[in-house]
């Protein structure tokens, strides 16, 4: 598939973009705005971005301050030091004060490569899942990024917004005129089985699907980027339609999307699944491909589970 | 327009801190559970901010966007702020004893959500003043003139997070800032000398770049000059060390550590009410 940027950077744009319409917009890094991309916002709004330094706990209370007298605050770090530093300040300060803060998390995922487990955020959307309030939402491209982007700043209340660190897959080559939180986007139907996905595992479940109807069978793609508050109706739909339900992310087995899929289903629509995720355990240092190949994040790995489910149903 | 009103003399505060004091000992004995000592320590500087003209705020209006905030970070001493925010006109006095009751706005420890006039959540310890950081940024983007106030243990001063928040706070010369330390020598554990020693405190604090006042925080007329000092300071945070004893105003709770997280019985109430009496 054809890579455009990277979900960090579209997020960094979007930001840079929303800054000139919304002066309530404040914008918080820890020492990594380089790489976050935020700094495309403070080049473009000094006055209005707050460096903190490497203190993630202490971001995440100031963002807390601002929001409490009326700022709109982004705050973004890698999603390891973000959610991991600072979750219990996200708990009492954020979530349960109810604050309207926003945070990105970048370099989510095993795709950061080389700088291996320290840096790779892959517990971070079940920690964020477990925040009372909190939208979660990883999108798949530059495209989604930057509406989600701007969903998040009009949305009222916390939301956490996953990025990764390499090109993405363009998914949304024509565009997408606005993110809704909480709905699915089918991006293929078909009958056999569906396939959710979200953030990098768009793309290979996008193409598994299509080496599947080179054999006859029929997938039903959806890209499932908001999974708090998830779109229960389109899994249910799914699993009622297509009778099997295949859950692919680049997080641990545990509280992601599957997670959340198989809650779905299981209260209201039964239907075997099966999961492509990391497992329970830790990477280690590669190049983004290597790992994603090792870990068995690839099309191939998504088409083989999709194959073994069907012989399931 | 917000205005500060005119503080009581020192009699009248003197006398306020005991009501409060007295309002503290017969929550926690109708909870049945709570924090006395920390909470007694802290009664006359809630006093001199609530009742002294040093806050700026307003019952009839107490979300004013320009009111002056007061963050309590070592939020277990809650009683003693709900005592104050009820003599103040914030909370009906006889709601006080619902403390800790299911159903009462009066959480065990400060919750927005249910009562929006705690301006932060507290209860894990070294939050507070990152988020009267955040406040104090967004009162200067605003050129509003609000001042915001933190108080901070001495053993939550133990957590990370308070000298992320100090050293950021000095750094970017956060002013309309202040940190009043309640230092009431004692932790859970036993005392802060034992426990994790954190002198000389005065010195860490002004190499963060904090403007320091350290004073006896049981002396109305002290704990009144440190306030108004604070007000004149321009150009850095306020660091305000109070030197307090735990369980001040009631004999059998001074000094003693048992007291850091114990209700009294009905007896121990009566004893000390008629100490604060």
């Amino acid at each position: 598939m054809q890579l455009g940027k990277a979900t960090r950077e579209a997020y960094g744009e979007a930001l840079a973009a929303l800054g000139a319409e919304m002066p309530e917009l404040v914008v918080l890094d820890a020492d990594l705005s380089k790489s976050t991309m935020s700094k495309k916002f403070a080049d473009k709004f000094p006055e209005r971005f707050f460096n903190i330094g490497i203190a993630e706990a202490n971001m995440v209370g100031i963002a807390a301050g601002l929001a409490s007298a009326g700022k709109v605050p982004f705050a973004s770090s890698f999603a390891s030091f973000l959610i991991c530093k600072g979750f219990d300040q996200m708990r009492m300060s954020v979530a349960y004060q109810g604050e309207n803060v926003k945070f990105c998390g970048t370099h989510a995922g095993i795709s950061i490569g080389e700088d291996g487990v320290s840096q790779q955020g892959i517990e971070d959307i079940a920690l964020a899942c477990a925040l009372n309030g909190f939208v979660v939402i990883a999108p798949a491209d530059e495209t989604e990024m930057r509406a989600a982007v701007r969903a998040a700043a009009l949305h009222q209340g916390p939301v956490y917004l996953r990025a990764g660190r390499p090109k993405a897959p363009i998914i949304y080559p024509d565009g997408k005129s606005e993110f809704v939180i909480g709905k699915a986007d089918m991006l293929r139907d078909g009958r056999d089985l569906t396939i959710i996905a979200n953030g990098l595992l768009v793309g290979p479940a996008l193409e598994a699907a299509e080496q599947l109807a080179g054999e006859g069978i029929a997938v039903r793609v959806l890209n499932m980027a908001t999974i708090k508050p998830l779109d229960t109706d389109a899994v249910v739909a799914a699993a009622k339609e297509t009778g099997a339900i295949l859950v692919a992310e680049e997080h641990i087995n545990h509280g992601g999307l599957g997670s959340a899929v198989a809650m779905a289903v299981t209260a209201h629509a039964p239907a075997p699944m099966a999961f492509v995720n990391i497992g329970d355990r830790y990477a280690e240092s590669g190049t983004g491909e290597a790992l994603m190949e090792k870990y068995g994040l690839t099309t191939a790995d998504v088409a083989n589970a999709a194959k073994q489910l069907l012989a399931r149903k | 327009m917000l205005a500060q009103s005119n503080g009581l003399t020192l009699d009248a505060l003197r006398d306020k801190a005991k009501v409060i004091r007295r309002h503290v000992v017969e929550m926690i004995t109708a909870a049945k559970s709570g924090h006395p000592g920390g909470s007694l320590s802290a009664a006359d500087i809630l006093t001199a901010l609530y009742f002294g003209g040093v806050l700026r705020h307003d019952p009839a209006n107490p979300l004013d966007p320009n009111r002056d905030r007061f963050i309590l970070s070592k939020g277990h001493a809650v009683p003693v702020l709900y005592a104050t925010l009820a003599e103040a006109g914030y909370i009906p006095v006889d709601q006080l004893t619902t403390l800790r009751q299911l159903g009462s706005t009066l959480q065990g420890h400060p919750s927005k959500a249910d009562l929006p006039i705690m301006e932060a959540s507290t209860g894990s310890l070294g939050q507070g003043l990152s988020v009267g950081v955040g406040m104090a940024l967004a009162a200067k983007m605003d050129m509003a003139d609000y001042r915001v106030y933190v108080m901070i243990g001495d053993g939550e001063a133990e957590e990370g997070q308070i000298w992320e928040a100090a050293m950021y706070a000095g750094a970017a010369k956060v002013d309309q800032l202040v940190a009043i330390l309640d230092y009431n020598k004692c932790q859970l554990d036993g005392t802060i000398e034992e426990i994790l020693n954190w002198e000389p405190v005065a010195e860490k604090w002004a190499a963060f770049g904090w403007h320091i006042i350290e004073i006896n925080g049981h002396d109305m007329a002290e704990i009144l000059r440190a306030l108004e000092e604070a007000r004149q300071i321009t150009g850095k945070p306020v660091c305000i060390i109070a030197h307090t004893v735990k369980g001040e105003g009631v004999s059998f709770m001074a000094c003693n550590n048992e007291w850091h997280g114990k209700a009294p019985t009905a007896d121990e109430c009566a004893k000390a009410l008629a100490e604060l009496a």
